[in-house]
């Protein structure tokens, strides 16, 4: 018995360690990436090492863009294209198209979505007769590998690649170019050797466009609560660093940013703590949107008004706007944009021309809209903007009723 | 927390269970104390009585987790066990939108008692070893929601099924607060009764107790089917608290077992008060709360959190480790 008790304890710790790892719905690298010991102390003077400037002058500009292609086909749309040639790629000899995919995993909702999109986009093509996904289930070592099959299999006529983190997944990019076209989505890598990089205006775009909304709606030195998901994320930085400018240049009074996990129970002690300890919220930013219901009800348990919120573009926030008749915005981070690659690829192998840094339009959820986008009988971790409902399928591949 | 029972208990029973537990019983003085000094507003009784709703679903947990670790073996699956009574809860609402909350919850209990009653029979009759056997129930379990739902789970959990997790009876007093606390004393009544005492026997020492005559394979699983029941009740307060997710119990096993640790339980058995198990699960839930008022934000908090336990627990074992090798020692001469 005595014996026995060291290894119970090294099992545990075993569990432990394994638990906090694989219960993480980031991807890898963010639970190791760097924290900031209290954000919300940091100096105003101080600015994120995330932080580009030029890189959120160029999206903020680009918000104000008018996009090119057609206006009821977002995800064909594209923000200030550079065109390119793809001769080089046209596929010779006829038959069938074989298109493959390296997704980073399906490890949240967002991600759910973006794949019946794109699977379904797929369908759409009768020239495609095979597509071929395999999923790294949040794993670097195992997208690695792949992507090395992919590449290395005659089949495959271009390789789409959606990347799980940025500089670890760039030489096997690199390695598969040489090999096939390949087109990169969604998050980037350190390289410009795929022939087109698909993604929309980006998270400086979506943290000023929240942070905006409540400089607007929340008196002068009203006290706002910023909620994140977790720290180290670039995705996630940029949306925080581009709201940290725009609130510090305001008169409002940021008095808590806090990390949710994006955990609903976390969020909803956080905001409750919030509310108590400084009287009163005015304001809650979002980088995010699957917490914001339980903040809203936070507010509800404490018997206050919900004040303006921030949330994103999933069903329930949506559906919890409307009924509870909130003050609210939600910026997106369009689930639509997995129907691109898939279109770029025949673009591509067709020898058509792409733009080299396809960047799509990232439309926001406003009152004025909101009933547009809310899709009765759709589940409540759906998201709106996937542009799926002209799919085969819908609603009920996404879960929705008729 | 939830033990009072003043029919038993003479001073000296109080002071050997105060014993097991006693680092626990400190660090959760200590803790409240600091919430009170960074938080003068926290022991208005609505506060207080929210921060005991958000720790009821973890002490609930805590208790079903004491019952199967005190034993031996460990449940590694209570938090797939949550996630997967959420969902299921939301994807039943969804098909049938008028269903009764009786029917739905009872129907999680069922579920949990026959998640734990399976991960028992594999233990014992299969002879695998617990660790494993659970950690294979929650990857089924999560693989199993998640195959089922594609990963956002249809339907919403409605207001009548959210009440005991979110409501309050008479306008004050959380449900949450009275299920932890009839979940508390089922836990401590079972604890002294007949069954409790075999219970910890069969940790201590499984060959002994055989021989004693305890039936050590159904007194293991009857622990594991408990603490399917506990993580299933969890899952009816952790949906009605925070709503339909689906990832609502991620962590949940990890927290169960450190506080249950922190109460000073043995793992590998023998030993330890479910009732300090249960405070170990009201200090971690003040844990998270000071430091959520602390300003301690991101990774330094699980680092704040680890170095407690880990102080905690080495306090408790620094004591327990001599009286053990003495007892260990004595027995070793009487033949056997």
């Amino acid at each position: 018995m005595t014996r026995r008790r060291p290894l119970a304890v090294a099992a545990a710790l075993a569990a432990a360690a394994l638990l906090t790892s694989c219960s993480s719905d980031m991807p890898a690298d963010s639970a190791a990436g760097a924290a900031s010991e209290s954000a919300a102390k940091e100096g105003a003077d101080k600015p994120s090492k995330f932080f580009q400037q030029a890189e959120y002058e160029r999206q903020l500009t680009l918000a104000k863009a008018t996009p090119e292609g057609p206006a009821d086909k977002p995800w064909e749309q594209m923000l200030e294209p550079e065109m390119i040639d793809t001769a080089q790629y046209k596929k010779k000899g006829s038959g069938g198209t074989h298109l493959c995919f390296s997704n980073a995993g399906v490890f949240n909702p967002w991600r759910q979505v973006g794949l019946k999109d794109m699977k379904a986009e797929v369908k759409l093509h009768k020239e495609i007769t095979g597509f071929t996904v395999l999923d790294a289930q949040g794993k670097d070592d195992k997208q690695i590998s792949d992507i090395q099959e992919l590449a290395g299999n005659k089949s495959c006529d271009a390789l789409i690649v959606s990347p799980n983190t940025t500089a670890t997944l760039t030489p096997a990019v690199k390695e598969a170019c040489g090999k096939l076209p390949v087109i990169v989505f969604d998050r980037g890598v350190e390289t410009d050797c795929a022939v087109t990089f698909i993604n929309p205006i980006g998270g400086y775009g979506y943290g000023a466009v929240a942070a905006d909304f409540l400089v607007d709606k929340v008196k002068p030195k009203g006290k706002i609560l910023a909620l994140r998901i977790s720290p180290g994320v670039d995705v996630l930085e940029t949306r925080w660093s581009a709201a940290k400018l725009a609130f510090d240049k305001s008169r409002l009074d940021v008095v808590d940013v806090k990390f949710t996990d994006g955990d609903p129970a976390k969020t909803k002690s956080i905001v409750a703590d919030a509310i108590s300890r400084h009287g009163s919220v005015d304001g809650v930013w979002m980088d995010s949107g699957a917490t914001s219901v339980a903040a809203v009800e936070a507010f509800e348990d404490a018997g206050v008004d919900v004040p303006p919120i921030t949330g994103e573009d999933q069903q329930d926030f949506l559906q919890a706007w409307k009924d509870k008749k909130l003050t609210a915005i939600a910026p997106t981070y369009p689930t639509f944009q997995w129907r691109t690659p898939v279109i770029a690829a025949l673009r591509v192998l067709d020898g058509k021309q792409v733009p080299k840094e396809w960047k799509l339009p990232q439309p926001t959820v406003t009152q004025d809209n909101l009933d547009q986008y809310l899709q009765e009988g759709m589940p409540p971790l759906h998201y709106a903007m996937c542009g799926c409902q002209d799919l085969p399928g819908y609603p009920k591949d996404w879960g929705g009723k008729k | 927390m939830t033990t009072a029972n003043p029919t038993v208990g003479p001073y000296k029973r109080v002071a050997r269970s105060l014993g097991t537990g006693a680092p626990v019983y400190v660090l959760l003085a200590v803790l409240l104390v600091a919430l009170a000094a960074t938080d003068p507003g926290f022991y208005e009784p609505d506060r207080f009585l929210a921060f005991v709703k958000r720790a009821a679903p973890l002490v609930i947990l805590a208790a079903g987790q004491y019952l199967v670790i005190v034993c031996g073996e460990f449940d590694l699956s209570v938090g797939a066990i949550v996630t997967a009574g959420v969902v299921v809860a939301a994807e039943l609402y969804g098909s049938y939108p008028d269903a009764s909350w009786a029917v739905v919850t009872g129907g999680l209990l069922l579920a949990g008692a026959l998640t734990g009653l399976v991960s028992g029979l594999i233990t014992t009759k299969l002879r695998v070893p617990s660790f494993i056997t659970t950690l294979g129930m929650m990857l089924i379990l999560e693989g199993a929601v998640f195959f089922w739902t594609g990963g956002s789970p249809h339907g919403s959990l409605p207001e009548e099924f959210r009440r005991l997790g979110r409501g309050t009876a008479g306008g004050w007093l959380p449900w949450a607060v009275l299920a932890c606390l009839v979940a508390g004393a089922a836990a401590v009544f079972l604890m002294r009764s007949d069954f409790g005492r075999t219970l910890i026997a069969t940790g201590d020492s499984e060959r002994t107790a055989a021989l004693a005559g305890v039936r050590v394979h159904r007194v293991r699983v009857i622990a594991f089917v408990l603490s399917g029941v506990a993580a299933a009740l969890a899952a009816v307060l952790v949906g009605g608290f925070s709503g339909v997710s689906a990832q609502a119990g991620r962590g949940y096993e990890f927290e169960a077992i450190t506080a249950v640790v922190l109460g000073g339980v043995a793992l590998g058995g023998g030993r330890g008060s479910v009732v300090a198990a249960m405070a170990g699960a009201f200090s971690l839930q003040a844990l998270f709360t000071l430091l959520n008022l602390q300003g301690v934000s991101g990774a330094l908090e699980s680092t704040v959190q680890g170095v407690i336990v880990i102080a905690a627990v080495g306090l408790g074992a620094a004591d327990f480790s001599r009286l053990r090798r003495r007892r260990t020692h004595l027995s070793g001469g009487t033949p056997s």
